[in-house]
């Protein structure tokens, strides 16, 4: 029945999520929140695995979420799951190539799904920026359409600090900011270890 | 069958060279796919990585089932697509099973926690990036706040905000042509 589950949350997560690898990130933070498969914290430790590991972004954290919930056939049937309506969309898409380029409606469509997608992912972005940063955590409510958030009081000062230099060095520093990410994820899990940022 | 051998091959090598998101991919595709083994044009090329990021899923998937199907039918597209995958199957079952070992490990847990502040940084980046090109006028950047703030504060799945905002896209593209007339 998991694998089933399994199976269908991430087609439905490659047939919505429009964009590339990110724009997964909110779809699987939701399939979190609604099975209790994984934290928002793993998905986290998944989502910077995958971005230093070969392979694409999307399919690693497929791969990386599927063994999670249920070892190698997990991560077997949730990438499939993920690329089947890719593939179906594409089989269709390539059949009549001429008619979906010159597409009025699908070049409508986009102009409205290319913000939307950037505001789900701004979304996933500003829930981690809370809970990593802030210490606020965003709960789903039984029954309730809206989410819960709580915050215990404190505020990560040296990871705001850390966050601060990465944003500087990622963006406006010209030497830095052509870096690989995984430069700035071992620079950062350095960091980490040396003034024990997991507070263990 | 060495033909489909062949492009599964040449895939799950595209696949182990691909380091991040799918526009790493793109100057590994030319050199295998355009320049070693001629199944597409560059020209071809461009058009399938513009659809491929237009089109849902992971993008590295889509334009590898693009040209599997353009080189062998939709056989070719699923095994193109096999071979893509398989190289990150391998790799992150590995490690995931070596991660779960060792989580326990204070200096582990450290270095995750800093790790953490990177991603947010990371994704902040990814944002910007994606406005830059999503956003273009004042009814674009109305459904960036409406969706990024719903996402935020309310539980429901991503999917019907792609979809309501998809309809929403073609009927005020509409509006604005009867508008015109």
């Amino acid at each position: 029945m998991t694998y089933l589950r399994l199976f269908w949350e991430f087609f439905k997560t490659g047939l919505f999520a429009v964009g590339g690898g990110m724009a997964t990130v909110p779809f699987l933070k939701n399939i979190g929140l609604a099975t209790g498969w994984y934290s928002q914290t793993d998905l986290m430790n998944m989502l910077a695995v995958s971005e230093s590991t070969p392979g694409p972004i999307g399919i690693n954290m497929a791969t990386y979420v599927g063994f999670t919930v249920a070892g190698i056939p997990g991560a077997v049937i949730a990438t499939i799951g993920e690329v089947t309506p890719s593939i179906i969309v594409i089989l269709i898409v390539a059949a009549m190539l001429t008619k979906f380029r010159n597409s009025k409606y699908v070049e409508n469509a986009f102009y409205g799904l290319r913000p939307a997608s950037s505001g789900l992912i701004g979304a996933a972005c500003a829930g981690v920026v809370l809970q990593v940063l802030l210490r606020v955590t965003s709960t789903a409510v039984p029954d309730s359409l809206f989410m819960r958030f709580s915050w215990d009081g404190t505020v990560s000062w040296m990871g705001l600090a850390l966050a601060a230099v990465l944003l500087v060095l990622t963006n406006w520093v010209k030497l830095t900011k052509k870096w690989h990410p995984i430069v700035f994820i071992g620079l950062s899990a350095a960091v980490g270890v040396v003034f024990r940022f997991g507070g263990v | 069958m060495n033909e489909y051998l062949d492009l599964f091959g040449t895939f799950a090598k595209v696949g182990v060279m691909t380091f991040g998101g799918g526009y790493a991919m793109l100057p590994i595709l030319q050199r295998e796919v355009v320049e070693h083994k001629g199944w597409a044009t560059e020209e071809e090329l461009m058009d399938y990585f513009a659809i491929g990021q237009c089109t849902p899923g992971v993008i590295a998937v889509n334009t590898a089932t693009f040209i599997g199907q353009k080189h062998r039918g939709w056989l070719g597209g699923i095994v193109a697509t096999l071979g893509v995958v398989f190289p990150s199957l391998v790799i992150i079952s590995i490690l995931a099973g070596l991660i779960t070992n060792f989580s326990h490990l204070a200096w582990v847990q450290n270095a995750f926690a800093g790790i953490q502040v990177c991603v947010c940084v990371l994704i902040f980046n990814a944002v910007l990036k994606l406005l830059k090109k999503s956003v273009v006028d004042k009814r674009t950047a109305a459904i960036f706040l409406i969706v990024m703030a719903g996402s935020l504060f309310l539980h429901i799945s991503p999917v019907w905000f792609v979809v309501v905002s998809a309809v929403a896209g073609i009927l005020l593209k509409n509006l604005e042509e009867r508008a015109a007339k």
